[in-house]
């Protein structure tokens, strides 16, 4: 069974059709790219994969669950994690701290137990310390982390938001555009990174991407979209080779 | 990262220290006598001060939202406190009775938080300051025109005059409208007072280092982002506020056995009030638990100290919002501060996390 | 016949609140933010008129002149000084520069004028008109007030239409956009607080006409309740802030004279807390939503 499975789903704003008819199905473990032309409708899509916006139809089904019209804390706890295209990082907060907010749901203590300091405050506080750390090594932030999040540079703060992501240890995690602003010596090891991430969690990643040669280098299945709807899908060769594709897209 | 707990926990015991040995000297210099009655009597407004300020910047700082109707939590606190005593005195050792009052007076301050916070919090920015504005002068309003009386039968209430009450012969009037209560037993001290300073501080910053401390500034720093890890914008923002105003109950409290006669008056419960609060934040650093207690004090013996600045006091009040949100924000002072910051010429950079001191 | 009377009264009440009202949605429209010093012009206003009549005979037609001058400057100053450093500023920095501003205004005026109240004598020389035999008497101050609130309200609408209007439409939509569009952001900036300040000195006229007591704290009730207002009718609505200030206005007047003196402040926040919870983007306001 596939891991996500979204039937005809549609959006409008006002009498705007942000999304039409969208379809796609992502197996376990799979790296898809969701692709397309500014305006094209992709972050919209991320948008009603985790409850930002409601979808006016359609069915979003996880891992045999629906999940369609869940608030976004549900979906998250269901397994959808995401990045975003302009960074949201807890600007204030710590590196270390960005991850641990992220660890917030899978290791629990009371408030109660947070203000007087009981034992199992120290316990899993501790755990959380040492799975913030890790995670933060497989983005070789482990050295910033005591830096505010805000001093981070660019590149890096794309890769605190994944590892933040992670740590909600997602079935799905959603990339909205993680190479946007980065050089190529950056974009090449973002790529790497994120191959790590699919091989070494067994994570599903849907990713939506300008840069073509990050798309063809890691993504398996492509879908491409277009005014709102899905114009190709499938193997990644064959849907670069669409003659339709290239005309709307990379063509001019 | 060993350093970085530790650097935490260093600055979080400064700020404990800080309080207790200001304890200490200010003690010994009452036991040598060299401590006016002025002074003497700003001791205790001084821990109420600083409790008020302490728990304000709890919402403004950590929650990073604006309330301008803290005082009306302060007033829920004296009210219920006061009543308590009232109500008990005689009928059980006067420090269990006060304790009591205490608890129950954060206790009720805390009920008001989430029944306020509730539809106050779905609000943002200046809609939510306006309306805790108005929660805040509703509950004075209230407060002015509320009678509660008692007899054989029990309590009675009303919002219009003592003769509505329907009191039997042996009912006595405990809330008397405008004229508010009185009698109520003088028991705060100067001691008390300095205890509940470090239990609040205790509360907010081990609130602020713990796993419901970073959900609510994560919310505080990107909301969108912290619903998209599964963090309850609802939950952690009630919570917080609720904390906060059970804090500012507890000065309630102080306050009203700290008067011969409690009323809610616009300059003690009013909207002045509550912007005096924020004044002391905003001077001590919005976010700075340190900053708030020093404030608090600076601003409260300042002019009671310089003879004649008494008048100017609310016009440093202004002028102290305006400077330090111009000097903090405006792109000019930003270069000044950047052209002029040794750290920076020096080239090192800034790694300090702000939580926590 | 007095409820009649009650509700005239409101409307003349409400009519105040309205010409305060458009100056914090136009602020509020075009700066996004809460000039809580809003309400303290009014009372500077009140002051300068008093000031001008009984210190030195000024005529008082003169001396209103004189205050909506003096106040459209302060309004302008404030932005200049206070408000436009901190554009790119977070709200809430903007929001307590604003309660300082107010702060400031009030603390100066007490220092000049002292904390007793000052009798404003009315500048309204119009008669009161007797109807149905002399049992409904309106007074000239609320024949002029109203009457001024409808023909502020005709010429803004007005002004909304010429270029400068448009351009505040502009600002208040987008003002990268307005920029790149050739619009001068900062002098349409500068002009929307001048004619919001401008029209507070003439509610303060005429809010001390009708309640002659003046403080340095008189603006500053006025002023939070014709933010209600403003929020009750939409905020950057002009109708919105007529139909707002005119329903706070009756009830205020109304819950004073029917159900208790001392809580009408409250019934008044109250329904503010009401409308932002039932509709809190106001009678004819527009939804803003957040971009993810």
């Amino acid at each position: 069974m596939a891991l996500l499975e979204v039937k005809n789903l549609g959006i409008s704003f006002g009498g705007l059709r942000a999304v039409d008819e969208f379809d796609v199905t992502i197996e376990q473990g799979q790296l898809y790219g969701l692709i397309g032309p500014n305006g094209a409708g992709k972050t919209t899509i991320f948008n009603l994969l985790t409850g930002v916006y409601q979808p006016t139809e359609g069915k979003i089904i996880l891992d045999g669950k629906d999940i369609t019209g869940k608030r976004t804390i549900d979906i998250n706890k269901a397994g959808v994690a995401r990045t975003f295209q302009n960074i949201r990082l807890f600007k204030e907060l710590t590196v270390l701290d960005n991850v641990k907010v992220g660890l917030h749901n899978g290791h629990p203590y009371s408030t109660l137990e947070g203000i007087l300091r009981l034992p199992r405050y120290y316990k899993v506080e501790k755990e959380m310390d040492e799975r913030a750390m890790e995670l933060l090594k497989v983005f070789d932030l482990d050295k910033e982390a005591d830096y505010l999040a805000s001093n981070l540079p660019y590149g890096k703060q794309r890769k605190l938001e994944i590892a933040r992501a992670l740590a909600t240890e997602p079935k799905l995690l959603l990339l909205d555009e993680p190479a946007a602003g980065m050089n190529p010596n950056e974009t090449n090891e973002l790529m790497d990174t994120i191959k790590f991430v699919q091989k070494e969690f067994g994570m599903t990643i849907l990713l939506i991407e300008h840069d073509m040669k990050l798309v063809g280098g890691i993504c398996e299945k492509l879908t491409v979209l277009n005014f709102g709807q899905v114009l190709a899908q499938g193997n990644t060769k064959e849907v670069l080779n669409n003659p339709e594709v290239i005309t709307a897209y990379l063509g001019e | 990262m060993k350093k970085k707990m530790s650097k935490t926990t260093k600055n979080n015991f400064i700020t404990y220290a800080m309080v207790i040995i200001a304890y200490v000297i200010v003690q010994a210099l009452v036991l040598s006598g060299s401590l006016s009655s002025l002074m003497q009597g700003l001791l205790v407004p001084l821990c109420i001060y600083v409790i008020l300020a302490l728990s304000l910047n709890l919402t403004v700082g950590v929650l990073g939202e604006l309330s301008l109707g803290h005082a009306g939590f302060m007033c829920i606190g004296a009210f219920t406190g006061a009543f308590f005593s009232k109500c008990t005195q005689g009928a059980m050792p006067d420090g269990l009775r006060f304790f009591l009052a205490i608890v129950l007076g954060a206790a009720v301050a805390a009920f008001f938080g989430i029944l306020i916070g509730i539809p106050v919090l779905r609000l943002r920015g200046d809609y939510l300051a306006i309306v805790t504005l108005a929660f805040g002068e509703i509950i004075k309003n209230v407060m002015n025109v509320l009678f509660i009386g008692k007899d054989s039968a029990g309590f009675h209430f009303s919002l219009k005059d003592q003769m509505s009450l329907n009191l039997g012969t042996d009912g006595v009037v405990i809330i008397k409208g405008a004229q508010g209560i009185s009698g109520t037993p003088k028991n705060s001290t100067f001691t008390i007072g300095v205890i509940m300073v470090l239990i609040t501080l205790f509360v907010i910053l081990n609130l602020m280092n713990s796993r419901t401390g970073r959900a609510v500034m994560a919310i505080r720093d990107n909301r969108i982002a912290a619903e998209s890890v599964g963090i309850s914008i609802t939950k952690y923002k009630l919570l917080a506020f609720s904390v906060s105003a059970s804090l500012a109950g507890i000065a309630g409290v102080l306050y009203a056995h700290n008067l011969a006669t409690l009323t809610a008056l616009p300059k003690n419960f009013g909207y002045n009030m509550s912007i005096m609060i924020l004044v002391f934040v905003v001077l001590g650093g919005i976010g700075n638990m340190r900053g708030s207690i020093i404030a608090a004090v600076l601003l409260t013996l300042l002019p009671e100290l310089l003879r004649g600045l008494n008048d100017y006091r609310m016009l440093i009040y202004a002028i102290v919002l305006i400077v330090m949100m111009l000097f903090n924000w405006s792109p000019k002072a930003q270069d000044w501060k950047a052209r002029h910051s040794l750290k920076r010429m020096f080239g090192k950079k800034e790694q300090t996390a702000k939580e926590g001191n | 016949m007095s409820f009649l009377s009650y509700l005239i009264n409101g409307i003349s009440l409400g009519s105040v609140y309205a010409i305060i009202a458009l100056g914090y949605s136009m602020v509020y429209g075009i700066a996004k933010m809460l000039n809580f010093a809003h309400g303290d012009v009014i009372m500077i206003g009140g002051f300068v008129v008093f000031t001008a009549t009984s210190a030195t005979g000024m005529n008082p037609l003169l001396a209103v002149l004189l205050s909506v001058v003096v106040c459209t400057v302060l309004g302008v100053v404030i932005e200049k000084v206070a408000y436009r450093p901190l554009r790119n500023a977070s709200p809430l920095a903007v929001l307590i520069t604003a309660i300082g501003v107010s702060y400031l205004l009030q603390n100066v005026a007490l220092l000049m004028f002292g904390a007793n109240p000052k009798s404003f004598t009315s500048v309204v020389k119009v008669p009161a008109l007797n109807l149905v035999g002399g049992d409904l008497i309106i007074s000239g101050e609320t024949i002029v007030t109203i009457v001024s609130c409808l023909v502020i309200m005709a010429a803004l609408s007005m002004f909304m239409k010429t270029k400068p209007g448009q351009a505040m439409l502009a600002v208040s939509e987008d003002k990268g956009a307005a920029q790149l569009m050739g619009v001068n952001v900062n002098a349409t900036i500068s002009l929307t607080f001048a004619i919001g300040s401008g029209l507070a000195a003439i509610a303060g006229v005429l809010l001390c006409s009708a309640y002659p007591s003046l403080t340095p704290y008189t603006g500053s009730m006025p002023g939070i309740k014709a933010f209600v207002a403003a929020v009750f009718g939409g905020i950057g609505s002009i109708p919105g802030a007529l139909i707002g200030g005119l329903i706070l206005g009756v009830i205020e007047i109304l819950s004073k004279a029917y159900i208790s003196s001392q809580l009408s402040d409250a019934i008044v926040f109250g329904v503010l807390i009401i409308v932002l919870l039932v509709k809190p983007t106001g009678i004819l306001g527009k939804k803003i939503s957040e971009k993810v």
